[in-house]
């Protein structure tokens, strides 16, 4: 069982890997999770960012979600903000297209122009 | 909606449109009376007599970015079709009550589907806000708050990766201890 125990030791890791990138959030990435979203498959794509971050040991990334924006059919949307840089909007995100947002745009700073859409 | 636990989800996305600080999650399998009840609680701004009436009716939201609203009554729908019902309880300033009951052996009962999933992305993509999870059936009973997470990590993020895969571990486990459907 992953007791609160077992918490304490994680959130020491947590914090050794925050004082190696002196804890600032660099990134943030937004899961729109209206009814929309959700019965698009949001819950499963936040899932698989949390996955791939936690995978590959980033910590500087927070992940939050937000309701319906009105482009139900683009759902799943994801946004991801670096910091200092504009907001990039992605449509039709799935597990597969979100861990690929997070290795070659969070990871590398490119951006995924396959999955990019504009208002 | 596939899934119990997607409804779930989607109406504390209500909640959260509803400015609540409280999500309260109750999930209980009862075998003698054959049904599955499914509570959410919250302290958010709760509807005015108008708006409640209509909340079944999918022409009816306070949402502008579009005119339909199609979260309760698909879940008003699914327990519907299992011989259940749905109550939604509110008042101006008094929070919001869904009560969601299924029957639970029925054959068009959705699945609860993957109710850890549900409950991280709530508790990881809401740091600001206090979610409860109260799980029981005759297997066994199984509560989470994500308030006692947080003061046990004194500071660091519940979205922090390390502790997202926690939580995925723990509902997980806390969650198949205390229900067995599929």
């Amino acid at each position: 069982m992953k007791t609160l125990e077992d918490l304490k030791r994680v959130r020491e890791e947590a914090i050794k890997a925050m004082k190696v990138r002196e804890g600032e959030q660099r990134v943030k990435v937004t899961v729109a999770m209206g009814t929309c979203g959700i019965a698009a498959g949001a819950r499963e794509t936040m899932s698989a960012l949390l996955d791939e971050l936690n995978k590959r040991g980033i910590t500087d990334v927070t992940v939050t979600q937000t309701g319906c924006k009105g482009l139900c059919e683009q759902e799943p949307l994801v946004e991801v903000t670096i910091a200092g840089s504009e907001t990039v909007s992605y449509g039709k995100i799935d597990a597969e297209k979100a861990r690929r947002i997070v290795a070659e745009h969070i990871v590398n700073g490119h951006v995924v122009g396959d999955y990019v859409i504009t208002r | 909606m596939r899934e119990i636990s997607l409804h779930i989800l989607d109406i504390a996305e209500n909640a959260i449109r509803a400015g609540a600080s409280r999500i309260g999650i109750e999930v209980e399998a009862d075998r003698q009376s054959d049904t599955l009840t499914v509570t959410v609680r919250d302290d958010g701004c709760g509807m005015p007599p108008e708006i409640l009436a209509g909340v079944k009716d999918p022409f009816v939201t306070t949402r502008t970015e579009r005119r339909v609203g199609l979260g309760l009554p698909l879940l008003a729908a699914n327990c519907e079709a299992t011989g259940g019902s749905l109550d939604v309880q509110s008042r101006p300033g008094g929070g919001t009550t869904v009560k969601a009951v299924f029957g639970l052996s029925h054959i068009d009962r959705p699945p609860m589907g993957a109710l850890h999933e549900t409950i991280r992305a709530l508790a990881a993509g809401n740091v600001d806000r206090r979610v409860t999870l109260r799980v029981r059936s005759e297997k066994g009973e199984f509560e989470f708050d994500s308030d006692t997470v947080k003061a046990a990590l004194d500071g660091v993020p519940l979205s922090s990766p390390p502790v997202a895969e926690w939580l995925k571990e723990h509902l997980q486990e806390g969650i198949a201890g205390a229900l067995e459907l599929d």
